[in-house]
């Protein structure tokens, strides 16, 4: 047997190298678009999202001299007329280039009335010529919260480049005067609960799916082929529909005035309408219904797939064909099963719009807030810091899960 | 040989489409609120001043401050030029250099507006209401203000209000009994904030929150509510277009004004100009409430709208008489921590 170590040296290998090396990169070349696509359109932005929610430069480039004189704080001490000194004189610069309304609105997401005391603040030195004999006084009799431990801490926390501030508030905690990270007040403590609220639904809708989509998914890939197109299709049919149209019939159907309520008091179930839209109900039933064919699909190419013999075999052997079904044809449908549940479980955790339209005030997921905090308030930290613990736990349940059932097992199509 | 001069045509038209874009001037892009409102302004503005002779093309938009700021970070031009804006989104974004600074005296000057549409950076376009809507058919006892809003025994069902903190705080405290002048001084401080929740606890039960303006009309036309906030002009749009006979009750209600601003990235500065000044013009003004019931904002359209008209809009006086404007400074310190708070409130029992 030649040893294949020591290959003749010389053309061939080099040839052979060569080719080899232009295989790759024709590879590559007709990868390449794609991978480029997806770093784009997907790993810088949400690489940009991750950023924001851990670095702060917004006051350091408005007041350089107070960011850099607050970061050197020890937080501890009470703030010397230096620091005082260095944040008067970047406040008059900052109001009078009108480039102090970025550290104003930035103080105000970390102290009640920062957006005012900063630009009041910056209203009044604006006048003041010359060099006062005492920067400490001069603030301090524009506003008192100049002199609170509170102030300098959110000044401190802001000066960036790195802070802990958008983290610690979508983990409803902060820094109080001390400094010690404590607890949110309880009528601000709100995402944590939101998260939890996010993932309960999106649990109850996963687990409503594969109990409904279940016996379709098995209806379906049992049947004759002309039936089974015609199912597929009627499952497909409300998919190629949008969203909010979805969303609207249902509060359509399930309002007061509604046909589901029409019927039940009509049948004297109900004597007046139950309260099924604007609530939980209605999220979840909405949900669910926009949610199924994603479990379907996965469950119908995997039950296909199972030979029918096998059940056969099994009920030949003896065992009563309930035993059968679930010993024998259950397992094998796990693979569909787990991927269609985890696709649903992944995309409902990112709703937003069904929730808007037909949840309550108190169905709002943390997407919701995502958006709030990117579009209207435009506090883009906070967004990202939400959007990085959605991340987290969803990434984090993602491992338990490939524990669980193994990722090897999960068949997506 | 057929096909390479196909070839060749298409590569030449191609690079000919390409030139063509890069090298000639946008026209001038208006963007605007969308849906009836949107349909009106063309009308009224859009159609008439490219029939002078301007290039310009509209666009729509759902709001958000965040949403300009990206568009004009940068500093390169994004595609808008002139945008209309809520008075919060004028006022974050003038502070922060988003807008152009207008130069009044291209538009006619201070003195042709309100006092309330002139700012620095924004020409007030519309004033429009929040008021307290009800349906004439179902509730011949018109309520008399937002106290009968609170009141379940007078009028027993659900009412809605707008999901979130902004505006429901106040008509809490109108209904309260502040006086709708006091409203932003008792909100400013916490016991002003904890009476209001507190007065919304009082109908918590039998709330449904609205999020788009289109749903108030639909829930009273379903009898899903008896009593709503609403934009004053939807209760009008329903009367007029599906024949319903929805009321309105003006006393108490909350003003605010959208505005026109300049994009600091314009290309298109003078047209910008030239169409504010057309937007903002007395006689053009004047037909934009025959289409849609929004107050207008040039002090001489008034005169030149049909009087029967007049009670329908907000900037009639009676209708005036006790409205309150929404505070912008007040929301923009007080939303994010607000909005914590209406958050949690709505999640506890």
């Amino acid at each position: 047997m030649a040893d294949l170590t020591t290959l003749p040296d010389g053309d061939l290998a080099r040839d052979l190298k060569r080719a080899e090396r232009r295989r790759r990169l024709t590879a590559m070349m007709l990868v390449a678009p794609l991978f480029l696509f997806l770093l784009v359109s997907f790993v810088l932005p949400i690489g940009d999202m991750l950023r924001r929610s851990v670095i702060d430069t917004e006051v350091a480039e408005v007041w350089p001299n107070a960011a850099a004189a607050a970061a050197a704080w020890d937080r501890k001490s009470e703030p010397g007329e230096a620091l005082f000194a260095a944040l008067g004189r970047d406040i008059r610069t900052s109001a009078g280039e009108r480039t102090i309304a970025t550290p104003a609105r930035r103080l105000n997401y970390a102290l009640d009335n920062g957006r005012s005391l900063v630009l009041g603040t910056g209203r009044a030195l604006k006048q003041l010529e010359g060099e006062p004999a005492s920067w400490r006084a001069t603030l301090l009799a524009e506003n008192p919260a100049w002199g609170e431990r509170m102030t300098w801490i959110a000044l401190a926390d802001a000066a960036g480049p790195l802070t802990d501030f958008y983290l610690l508030t979508a983990t409803d905690l902060m820094r109080d005067a001390n400094d010690d990270i404590v607890s949110r007040p309880p009528e601000r403590s709100l995402y944590l609960q939101v998260l939890g609220r996010t993932f309960l639904v999106s649990f109850t809708v996963t687990v409503l799916c594969v109990l409904l989509g279940f016996p379709v998914a098995y209806l379906v890939s049992n049947a004759p082929e002309r039936v089974a197109n015609l199912l597929l299709i009627l499952v497909l049919l409300p998919f190629w529909t949008s969203l909010l149209v979805r969303s609207a019939a249902w509060i359509v159907l399930l309002q007061d005035q509604g046909i589901v309520n029409d019927i039940l008091q009509a049948l004297h179930v109900t004597s007046e309408p139950i309260r099924l839209i604007f609530n939980r109900t209605g999220v979840v039933v909405a949900m669910t219904h926009v949610l199924l064919p994603f479990v379907i699909m996965p469950m119908i190419a995997t039950m296909k797939s199972i030979p029918p013999t096998y059940l056969r075999a099994a009920i030949s052997l003896g065992a009563h064909p309930a035993v059968a079904f679930v010993r024998v044809y259950l397992p094998q449908t796990v693979p569909g099963v787990a991927a269609g549940a985890l696709l649903v479980f992944i995309m409902a955790l990112g709703y937003y719009v069904t929730p808007a339209l037909v949840g309550g005030a108190d169905d709002q997921m943390l997407a919701y807030f995502i958006a709030f905090f990117t579009t209207s308030s435009a506090n883009w930290g906070l967004a990202a810091a939400l959007g990085v613990i959605l991340l987290s736990a969803t990434m984090l349940l993602y491992v338990v899960y490939a524990r669980i059932v193994g990722m090897g097992r999960v068949k997506l199509g | 040989m057929k096909r390479k001069m196909l070839f060749a045509a298409s590569v030449l038209a191609g690079a000919g489409l390409f030139a063509g874009a890069v090298l000639a001037e946008r026209p001038l892009t208006v963007v605007s609120w969308g849906g009836a409102y949107q349909d009106a302004q063309k009308a009224v503005y859009f159609e008439p001043f490219k029939a002078t002779g301007a290039n310009m093309i509209d666009e729509s938009w759902d709001g958000g401050v965040g949403v300009l700021r990206s568009k004009v970070q940068g500093g390169t031009d994004s595609g808008w030029d002139v945008v209309q804006v809520e008075s919060e989104e004028l006022q974050i974004g003038c502070e922060e250099g988003m807008y152009v600074e207008l130069d009044w005296d291209k538009i006619g000057g201070k003195d042709a507006y309100l006092p309330a549409a002139v700012s620095d950076c924004g020409v007030g376009s519309i004033v429009y209401n929040f008021v307290l809507g009800y349906d004439k058919d179902k509730i011949k006892d018109a309520p008399a203000g937002w106290a009968d809003f609170f009141d379940t025994a007078k009028y027993p069902g659900k009412r809605a209000l707008r999901q979130g903190p902004k505006t429901n705080l106040e008509i809490a405290l109108i209904a309260d009994g502040v006086a709708p002048a006091d409203v932003y001084k008792e909100l400013a401080t916490d016991a002003g904030v904890d009476r209001a929740f507190k007065k919304l606890d009082t109908i918590k039960k039998d709330l449904v929150w609205w999020k788009s303006g289109a749903q108030p009309p639909q829930f009273l036309a379903s009898g899903e509510v008896v009593l709503t906030s609403v934009y004053n002009g939807r209760i009008d749009a329903a009367n007029r277009t599906d024949k319903r006979n929805f009321g309105i009750q003006w006393n108490g209600s909350l003003f605010t004004l959208d505005s026109w601003v300049i994009l600091k990235t314009t290309p298109n500065l003078d047209q910008a100009y030239a169409f504010l000044d057309f937007a903002g013009k007395a006689e053009n003004q004047a037909k934009l409430p025959d289409a849609i019931a929004y107050g207008v904002t040039n002090k001489g359209a008034t005169a030149l709208i049909d009087p029967a008209r007049l009670p329908d809009l907000p900037t009639a006086p009676e209708n005036m008489a006790n409205a309150v404007q929404i505070s912008d400074s007040f929301w923009i310190e007080n939303i994010d921590k607000l909005t914590e708070r209406f958050n949690t409130w709505a999640a506890a029992n």
